[in-house]
């Protein structure tokens, strides 16, 4: 038989099945492909908060979502084109997403009358039409898996768990991706288990056969390779680009890398991944609760050591206190928040960027903190390093504000040129820096750099700068316990101007036609979204200006300029108006709000639909109907 | 090295007004720790002092050395990432009742169990002494302070039992007033590799005053004091009421009077592997009279130190990977090339 082959620009692909069918590592393993043969990508992992929730319910669903073109995308994409469901719950929890006309792949051997009453369904939706109007697919994936491992020496219930590398096989085929790559993977994998890899390879090789032999596929799609500027290009997490950024950063400083942390998800990845890189002179710290993983990391640079710690907001929470500490001690610290899903434990593994007031303001006492929030997985990289820039320089603790989205979602890097990358000097102190009238000498610990605010970072060892520092209220200079009224004044303004005074790049503002009356203004995760839906109101005809905030505290200096060149603002948060507020309070202006939190990245054309109304009804406005 | 570095109590003296209340036990303690601290040999810039918050935690503003006064109960955490990243350092907390046990309880239970190369001075005085005279986590039970006016309900710490409980390694209890014990309890602890415990009883005179009287005052403390020596029997009293200390068939250890006790009493062994001989005598004194008190070292045993466990994963990491190349970790394995 000979199939057609259809050319397509873009495809969303959605996995889902139980948390235990392997869906995050089928999705993983597509997504290497995919990069690996040169398309641009996006990904969305979503996964319960449970380890093993319950098999075979609603809850218990685990998803990845996988965008990928020809052409430069911006978000794991709005809709799947296809969904691949595992069992009854995976469609019934997925199939609402799927446009109508879209492609649904389903383990057919799932869908027995006890599973689909388990999820409450009163008919098989595979035969009472519920999916008509989709092109679906009905594959018999476990039985077809288990009778193509006959012959191995393995359990049943391991050649069932390798179905997931069969539907794997079959979409590898569907969109000619290239295979060597997952063949190596499973054989590293399994290297302890050579016969479970074999099985494992004979699936996915079974699954790529049945798409080509199978009358029921008869069309597949190519999806041609993105163009991308020259280099060499790897996939990678947020979370994984935010520990290499931390670690790019202990090399450009020359500073040993201590991380004080306490296991908290969406964050814990960095954890794991920093504590392999020893040879990088990473000490990582896996304290007794949060408090300790941030206090361990501020010992640390008080050291001369750059410390680190990593949470979520719940982990912020109890860190509050020491990252007041920080402030008043002017030590250089990087506070990674990875947001989730709150208040309190809310949803682990969902995404939100509701701690941004948390940072701004979290703490007893007027405690300024810089705030820096990358707005991709890979700019992770890029921010943890100005985190770094900005803690070191000023002698500051700093926020990272990344999120759950960022953390797990993935993206093609341009891997950089070591030799491009900033450096950053941290300037100990090396001998006394005040000079008495009498020509006798001393080390203030609190006399600033004129330029920067920033104190000296005298680090213990050095002979000379002995000095006693704390949380109590410091006289201006010496640094010695003070409680007089003009000094505390004094203190606190200082700190404050210090913050206001760090040096930021001016905010860039999107505006192809440069005509746009309308602003979108994001900060950190939305920006995919926001960018993608700013294009599709372009493709429109229509003309939408985007501004987004890498840093939150300071704002760029040319923010209000900005914003005032803007008959109308809108800024689209995962919260309930965190940035919304910090805007009118700061610049008197009247930005419109667009808010969700429901634990997922914004849709692009949503968000578009929203920008075209307030296009629409403020031009309405204008003519004064 | 001492010699060479010739360094005097002076040395370790700021210029800083010390804002103890008169006749606080803090002060004969700096001035122990100032005296004893040019025994060290260490240059003032290799050492340390981190503290917590307490009257007792304004302590690192009076040595001149480098010091932190961080916030309260954080001390052995703060400490430990100070350690851990600078093993080269001399790293001191200075701690209170409170600050160590109540509000801290937790950091200082795990930096005992880590054995990170932390001197621990905790100063006890059995009261709440900045914020004014509440109980505190080592009061006698049914204690009256502004905050139980109808007595205290809960029952105390003994920090020795309890840091004894964690896994320390180095446990040991002495007296404000007694300054050539002190001296000799903090050379021991210096010498100790890893984490320290020193509970130091401390006189609050202000909220707390008398409450270690039985063990200072020179007419009846013989009675009330076992001093605890490596090698020696364990033996108290006055000149003519002599008692020892003895292990019965079930195990406890008993009081008895010495010519009864004979060749039967315990010989100290501070360097006992296991630690069930040093919390017998961590039990013996009643909590509420604190009779009789042993004081010295409890427990003193090797164990491999936090900090230099973590340098040596460090340094296998290097030997094993060659030291850490950045442009190769950012490429990693998977990548491909658009030219
Ligand atoms: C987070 C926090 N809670 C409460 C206090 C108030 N506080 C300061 S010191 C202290 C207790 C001190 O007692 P202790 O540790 O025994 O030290 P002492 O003053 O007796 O030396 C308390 C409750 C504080 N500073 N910080
Ligand atoms: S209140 Fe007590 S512990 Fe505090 S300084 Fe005064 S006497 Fe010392
Ligand atoms: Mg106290």
């Amino acid at each position: 038989m000979t199939k057609q082959v259809e050319k397509v620009d873009r495809v969303i692909i959605r996995f889902a099945g139980d948390s235990g069918d392997g869906m995050q590592l089928t999705g993983d393993r597509f997504t290497s492909e995919t990069a690996a043969f040169g398309n641009d990508l996006s990904t969305l992992p979503d996964f319960p908060a449970e380890i093993r929730a319950p098999a075979g319910t609603l809850p218990g669903v685990s998803a990845f979502q996988l965008h990928f073109a020809d052409h430069d995308i911006l978000t794991p994409g709005d809709a799947p084109d296809v969904l691949v469901a595992m069992n009854p719950a995976a469609l019934k929890a997925n199939l609402k997403d799927v446009p109508r006309g879209g492609t649904v792949i389903v383990n057919t051997d799932e869908f027995t009358p006890r599973a689909l009453t388990k999820v409450g369904y009163a008919a098989d939706p595979l035969e009472d039409g519920s999916l008509d109007g989709y092109k679906v697919h009905r594959v018999a994936l476990t039985t077809q898996t288990v009778k193509v491992l006959e012959g191995f020496d393995i359990s049943r219930k391991d050649a069932e768990r390798a179905k997931n590398m069969y539907s794997l096989g079959l979409l590898s085929w569907l969109y000619h991706r290239p295979t060597e790559a997952t063949v190596t993977f499973l054989e590293k994998k399994f290297a302890k288990k050579p016969t479970i890899a074999a099985a494992n390879v004979a699936a996915f090789r079974a699954g790529w056969n049945y798409g080509e032999t199978t009358e029921d596929f008869v069309v597949s799609y190519e999806i041609a390779p993105a163009p991308m500027p020259q280099g060499t290009y790897r996939n990678i997490h947020g979370n994984l680009a935010l520990a290499y950024g931390l670690i790019a950063a202990g090399h450009q400083s020359g500073l040993p890398l201590f991380l004080g942390a306490y296991p908290i998800t969406p964050a814990s990845d960095i954890l794991h991944e920093l504590s392999k890189h020893k040879n990088h002179g990473v000490r990582t710290f896996q304290a007794e609760d949060e408090i300790a993983g941030i206090g361990a990391a501020l010992g640390a640079s008080f050291g001369g050591a750059l410390g680190v710690t990593t949470t979520s907001g719940p982990g912020i929470a109890l860190k509050g206190e020491t990252i007041g500490l920080a402030v008043s001690l002017e030590l250089p610290l990087v506070i990674c928040d990875i947001q989730r899903g709150g208040p309190s434990t809310g949803l682990p593994t969902k995404t939100e960027q509701s701690d941004l007031l948390l940072a701004m303001f979290g703490r007893n006492g007027e405690a300024p903190v810089p705030i820096v929030a990358p707005r991709s997985p890979a700019d992770c990289f890029d921010a943890a390093l100005e985190a770094v820039r900005i803690a070191v320089t000023y002698r500051t603790p700093v926020f990272l504000l990344s999120d759950g989205y960022l953390a797990n979602g993935s993206e093609p890097w341009h891997i950089p040129d070591v030799a491009d990358l900033p450096e950053i000097a941290p300037n100990f102190a090396a001998g006394p820096n005040k000079v008495h009238e009498d020509g006798s000498e001393e080390f203030w610990p609190f006399l600033r750099d004129p330029e920067t605010l920033a104190r000296p970072w005298a680090i213990p060892g050095t002979a000379g700068l002995e000095h006693r520092i704390g949380g109590i209220e410091k006289q201006d200079g010496t640094g010695n316990i003070s409680y007089d009224p003009a000094n505390h004044d004094l203190m606190v303004r200082t700190r404050a101007a210090k913050v206001a005074g760090i040096a930021i790049p001016d905010l860039e503002v999107d505006d192809p036609s440069g005509e746009a009356k309308i602003l979108v203004l994001g900060w950190g995760s939305t920006y995919g979204p926001i960018q993608a839906a700013c294009r599709q109101v372009r493709r429109g005809g229509q003309q939408v200006a985007h501004a987004h905030l890498r840093h939150l505290n300071p704002f760029p200096a040319n923010l209000g300029r900005i914003l005032k060149e803007y008959d109308r603002v809108l800024i689209p948060e995962m919260n309930l108006g965190q940035l919304s507020m910090l805007i009118r309070a700061r610049y008197l202006v009247d930005a419109v709000g667009y808010n969700q939190v429901r634990g997922l990245p914004f849709k692009a054309a949503e968000l578009a639909e929203v920008i075209k109304n307030l296009i629409e009804s403020d031009a309405v406005a204008k003519v004064g109907v | 090295m001492p010699e060479l570095l010739k360094l005097t109590t002076k040395d370790f003296k700021t210029d800083q007004e010390v804002r103890w209340c008169p006749g606080c036990g803090d002060y004969a303690i700096l001035a122990a720790v100032q005296g004893f601290m040019p025994s060290l040999g260490i240059a003032r810039e290799d050492i340390v002092f981190v503290s917590g918050i307490g009257c007792s935690s304004r302590f690192p503003y009076y040595m001149n050395t480098y010091g932190l006064h961080s916030i309260h109960g954080r001390a052995p955490a703060i400490a430990t990432g100070l350690a851990a990243s600078r093993p080269d350092l001399s790293v001191w907390v200075v701690t209170g009742d409170g600050d160590a046990l109540s509000i801290g309880g937790n950091h200082l239970i795990h930096a005992l169990r880590r054995n990170v190369n932390l001197k621990i001075l905790l100063f006890n005085n059995r009261i709440y002494g900045l914020t004014k005279g509440q109980y505190s986590p080592t009061s006698e039970l049914g204690k009256i302070t502004k905050s139980t006016p109808y007595g205290s309900l809960d029952a105390p710490f003994n920090p020795v039992s309890l840091a004894l409980g964690a896994e320390a390694t180095f446990v040991a209890r002495t007296i404000d007033s007694d300054r050539k014990h002190l001296t000799s309890v903090l050379q021991a602890a210096a010498e100790h590799q890893g984490t320290a415990l020193i509970e130091i009883y401390q006189n609050c005179n202000i909220f707390n005053d008398g409450a270690f009287e039985n063990l200072k005052d020179n007419s009846v403390r013989d009675r009330h004091l076992i001093r605890l020596e490596h090698g020696q029997p364990i033996a108290f009293g006055a000149e003519d009421e002599r008692y020892g200390i003895v292990r019965m068939p079930d195990a406890t250890l008993k009081v008895v009077p010495l010519e009864q006790a004979g060749d039967s009493v315990l010989i100290h062994d501070a360097h006992a592997p296991e630690p069930d001989l040093a919390f017998a005598l961590s039990r013996l004194p009643d909590p509420a009279t604190l009779s009789p008190t042993p004081i010295g070292v409890f427990r003193d045993v090797t164990r491999p130190t936090y900090d230099q466990l973590m340098a040596d994963q460090l340094d296998d990491a290097a030997r094993k990977l060659g030291s850490g190349k950045l442009a190769e970790l950012l490429t990693g394995s998977d990548t491909w090339t658009i030219s």
